[in-house]
């Protein structure tokens, strides 16, 4: 709960000098007032992850893992630690999938980022793009159809990356969503009144199962946007921090700023919004089973809950206009 | 005073502070959404700063 955190007193008269846990300078202090130095920050983050990934029981032995990777620093991070979990335990094997949705300035650059992380880390990429499997990038799709940029894309994003860890024979697809994206999604939901989408949220995504359904895993789920940038910039990653163009546009950005605004004056408010959905997620699951209804798409046969879906609505959409 | 360079302006600019965090203030910066780099090297809010350093935000939202 916000506000609820155990306070470190800290060490050698101040909180801030020095490590808690050793005599180095910190990077980062914890909500709860912890300091921590680069070597316990990066030691605190991955167990975080582990916990993560044993408390929801997001991953299987013999999984077959692939990774949604974008190039920026919560995909490769989650890429990094995966790969380096997956080659100590071998429990699970490990590809990743990028798509490029065509964003000039923006993905040419991220994209050449992820190519070379997995050339270097020795990964196994696949790249699906909107160009060569939906016939226009991005940046032309938004000239022929008067919607937000992030509404198109994630519709898109969302059945591409479906489609593409399906055709690699994947059991579970993992995104770098962190904990701030969760409580953003939590809010917008609560704001616009949609429990069903709501209730797809979580550390594992769904609420029907299918076989044409590649489940979700999010091991980034309880750590936060900051964190994440923390652990990505002390390791070096070949990341840039750079915001899609897109995205200020977005209800979301909006919803970002005034949650980050919250956060800095009552420190622990995001945790305690996915940590209060978290307690919920159950019911929620439970009560939108019996309204969710699963077909299969009368187009391109991929699952939804329409007859035909959202994908093939704005396919059809943009197909018009080129005529 | 000190030279901050701000990543996502891609500007420099001048402000007046003893720490980081009052860098911040000055600048009206949410520290939720920058790094804070001192010398090249990632530093904490209360971290002291003098005229003959350099101070670097970078920006924590990336990707999308």
């Amino acid at each position: 709960m916000a506000g609820m955190h155990r306070v470190y007193k800290g060490n050698a008269g101040s909180p801030y000098m020095t490590c808690k846990n050793c005599k180095e300078k910190p990077v980062f202090v914890q909500i709860s007032n912890v300091p921590l130095c680069r070597q316990h920050f990066i030691r605190y983050f991955e167990k975080k992850v582990l916990y993560t990934i044993k408390k929801f029981s997001i991953i299987n032995k013999n999984d077959k893992i692939v990774a949604a990777l974008s190039g920026g620093k919560d995909s490769t991070t989650i890429l990094y630690i995966l790969n380096e979990l997956s080659k100590k335990t071998r429990h699970f094997t490990l590809s990743a999938l990028l798509i490029d949705e065509g964003i000039k300035n923006y993905r040419d650059k991220t994209k050449q980022d992820a190519i070379d992380f997995c050339k270097k880390n020795k990964i196994s990429l696949e790249i699906l793009s909107y160009k060569k499997d939906l016939g226009n990038t991005l940046d032309e799709m938004l000239k022929k159809v008067k919607q937000k940029p992030c509404s198109i894309c994630g519709v898109f994003r969302r059945y591409l990356l479906n489609k593409g860890a399906r055709n690699l024979h994947a059991t579970k697809l993992a995104t770098g969503h962190n904990l701030d994206d969760e409580a953003q999604s939590i809010l917008m939901n609560q704001f616009r009144r949609n429990n069903e989408t709501s209730a797809r949220l979580g550390p594992i995504t769904g609420i029907l199962k299918d076989k044409q359904f590649i489940p979700r895993i999010k091991p980034l789920y309880l750590l936060t946007e900051k964190e994440v940038a923390i652990y990505a910039f002390l390791k070096q990653f070949p990341v840039t921090f750079t915001e899609c163009p897109n995205a200020p546009q977005g209800y979301r950005g909006d919803v970002r700023i005034m949650l980050n605004q919250l956060e800095s004056k009552y420190p622990g408010t995001k945790h305690s919004i996915v940590n209060t959905f978290l307690e919920n997620l159950p019911y929620l699951k439970e009560s939108c089973k019996t309204k969710s209804t699963l077909n299969y798409c009368k187009i391109c046969k991929e699952p939804t809950s329409k007859e035909i879906c959202q994908a093939c609505v704005l396919l059809n959409e943009i197909k018009k206009k080129n005529v | 005073m000190v030279k901050v360079f701000i990543e996502k302006e891609n500007k420099t600019v001048i402000a007046k502070g003893n720490t980081i965090k009052e860098i911040l203030e000055k600048l009206n910066i949410n520290p939720e959404e920058v790094l804070t780099v001192k010398n090249n090297e990632l530093v904490t809010l209360e971290t002291k700063i003098s005229e003959k350093d350099s101070i670097k935000l970078l920006s924590v939202i990336s990707g999308g």
